[in-house]
């Protein structure tokens, strides 16, 4: 038998080349699809989605529904454009933009440190694993009038209520996220010698990654919500935000500036959920949990 | 997450060996009690390269934990010098680290400065024969190649004792073929001392100094083979093949119930 005559058979060096160039994936069809077409692709139907929104919109006011008070898009981008070329517009934008970066920079931190501390401490869990989940269904209006008498008419409550409406979702995410930390690498992780601290660090935390980004993005949208009631209901003198400018074009029944502002909230909205989405995509593409096409 | 169970073994200067004596292990209570092992008695010493054969349900894989620290046994004594590492199925890389990533936390586990931790972790990515793919994500990488990686990663344990759970259990003939071979000369330079499951006859005569087929439910020792094979071995050879058929014949023999 061939056995005691290795020299004709193939080396471990070539077998371990065959094996790589046969069994290795190609990925390249991917990467070699040009940065212009991949851009194209996402913006296209973004681009006639706002188009047809635009037509309805044009369509509703062409048809003569309360003509006297409902705007066109046309007038409304115009106030919208005029707007822009104002200081106030651009000041509003940072004092609301300013708040909802502290607010959920405070909502991250805390929710962050009360979902560790939970997660891995089982009578905490059992104390106010579902109180956190009860803060999560509370509509943080509610909050408010409890806020104010509080803090008064000032920017710590609107924080306060930032933090309340956006840190229980940060929270269960990070909850989730260890939770479920795959048990196979857990045991890996132990056999390694990884132990308390070291094992958080290298392992659990990591490993709690996807889920925590989802909770962001969950706890972003409840932020972003709460800061618009809260500019709506705590109007501090001086200081324009995006809730003092609509509150302001409720009283003098401005309906063009108002709903040139709320395209602009939703701008702003969808501008930083979609940050959200790209970070999960990233995490997804890094560990391969996406299928590759 | 449940609590996790600290298996502070002290690690005794000299090599590793492994020790169970008369050891059971029960899971559950009452009538849904189930017992995986029953009165186990195995010696594996120092630089024995042992394999564990036996149907599904026999145990195996419990009986690795047992020994990794992960399980205690309900009664009996389990006793293990030297450190000890677990290679499973799957290679259960974390997916966040690359290749050479990997290999490293294993290095920085063991509290293995910067410096000394990038040449070892070179070092081992040449040793499993992945130099140029240290920096691939694990899903960047073929079955074989991540199994690889989870060797070298429990080369950086620095193990005396290596635990192998069906680790090419889940690849194509190949692809199992080499690593047998890349299991062969890790071994060769290393004193290591391995404790080798699988259900695959074969792949035990090519591996093993010594073949232990197990019982299903409970699990127990009913039989062992030495391996007096040479070495390099093949595994599509003559010797191999004969002493797989004894063992398969063994083995069927237990599994009609003869076997007693």
């Amino acid at each position: 038998m061939a056995a005691s005559n290795p020299g004709s058979l193939p080396t471990y060096a070539e077998r371990l080349a065959w094996l790589e160039a046969t069994d290795t994936e190609p990925q390249a069809g991917r990467r070699g699809r040009g940065l212009a077409v991949r851009a194209w692709a996402a913006f296209w139907p973004k681009a006639l989605a706002i188009v047809i929104v635009l037509a309805i919109w044009q369509l509703i006011h062409v048809s003569g529904w309360k003509k006297a008070i409902f705007p066109g898009p046309g007038a409304t981008l115009a106030n919208l454009w005029d707007q822009a070329h104002t200081g106030l517009l651009w000041h509003a934008i940072a004092t609301t933009a300013g708040r909802a970066v502290i607010g959920f920079g405070l909502a991250v931190v805390i929710g962050a440190v009360i979902g560790a501390l939970v997660s891995r401490i089982a009578p905490l869990r059992a104390a106010v694993g579902s109180l956190i989940t009860g803060l999560q269904t509370m509509p943080s209006i509610a909050w408010f009038p409890f806020a104010i008498i509080l803090f008064g008419i000032t920017t710590t409550a609107i924080l306060f209520v930032i933090v309340l409406g956006a840190a229980p979702s940060i929270a269960n995410g990070l909850i989730a996220g260890v939770d479920y930390t795959p048990p196979l690498l857990l045991k890996a992780g132990q056999m390694m010698g990884l132990r308390r601290f070291s094992l958080y660090w290298h392992l659990i935390l990591p490993a709690s990654l996807p889920a925590f980004v989802a909770g962001m993005r969950q706890g972003w949208a409840f932020a972003w919500r709460s800061l618009m009631a809260g500019e709506l209901l705590v109007i501090i003198a001086n200081q324009p935000s995006l809730g003092v400018l609509l509150s302001t074009d409720q009283d003098q029944a401005d309906m063009q500036s108002a709903t040139a502002i709320i395209i602009v909230i939703l701008i702003l909205g969808i501008g930083v959920h979609t940050l959200f989405s790209q970070a999960d995509r990233a995490i997804r593409r890094r560990w391969g949990l996406t299928e590759t096409v | 997450m449940s609590p996790v169970t600290v298996t502070d073994r002290p690690a005794s200067a000299v090599g590793g060996s492994v020790q169970l004596t008369t050891v059971t292990k029960v899971f559950g209570r009452g009538s849904s009690a189930v017992r995986a092992l029953d009165q186990i008695s195995l010696r594996v010493p120092q630089g024995e390269f042992t394999c564990l054969i036996g149907a599904s349900g026999c145990g195996k894989s419990t009986l690795l934990s047992l020994v990794a620290g992960l399980e205690q046994p309900t009664s009996g004594a389990v006793s293990v010098s030297g450190r000890v590492a677990l290679m499973f199925q799957e290679p259960a890389l974390f997916p966040w680290l690359s290749a050479a990533g990997n290999v490293e936390v294993a290095l920085r586990a063991r509290g293995i400065g910067r410096a000394e931790r990038r040449q070892r972790t070179a070092e081992l990515i040449e040793a499993v024969h992945l130099g140029g793919f240290g920096g691939k994500r694990p899903h960047e990488l073929s079955g074989g190649m991540r199994q690889r990686v989870a060797l070298a990663r429990a080369l950086a344990q620095d193990a005396d004792v290596l635990l192998m759970d069906e680790p090419f259990g889940a690849l194509d003939a190949m692809t199992r073929d080499l690593l047998h071979d890349e299991l062969d000369r890790v071994r060769a330079g290393r004193e290591l001392t391995i404790v080798f499951v699988t259900h695959n006859v074969r792949e035990a005569v090519r591996l093993g100094d010594r073949v232990v087929v197990l019982s299903s439910r409970p699990g127990r020792v009913v039989d062992e083979f030495a391996v007096p094979i040479e070495r390099p071995r093949r595994i599509d050879s003559a010797p191999v093949a004969e002493l797989a058929a004894r063992i398969t014949d063994r083995l069927r023999e237990e599994m009609s119930g003869h076997g007693r």
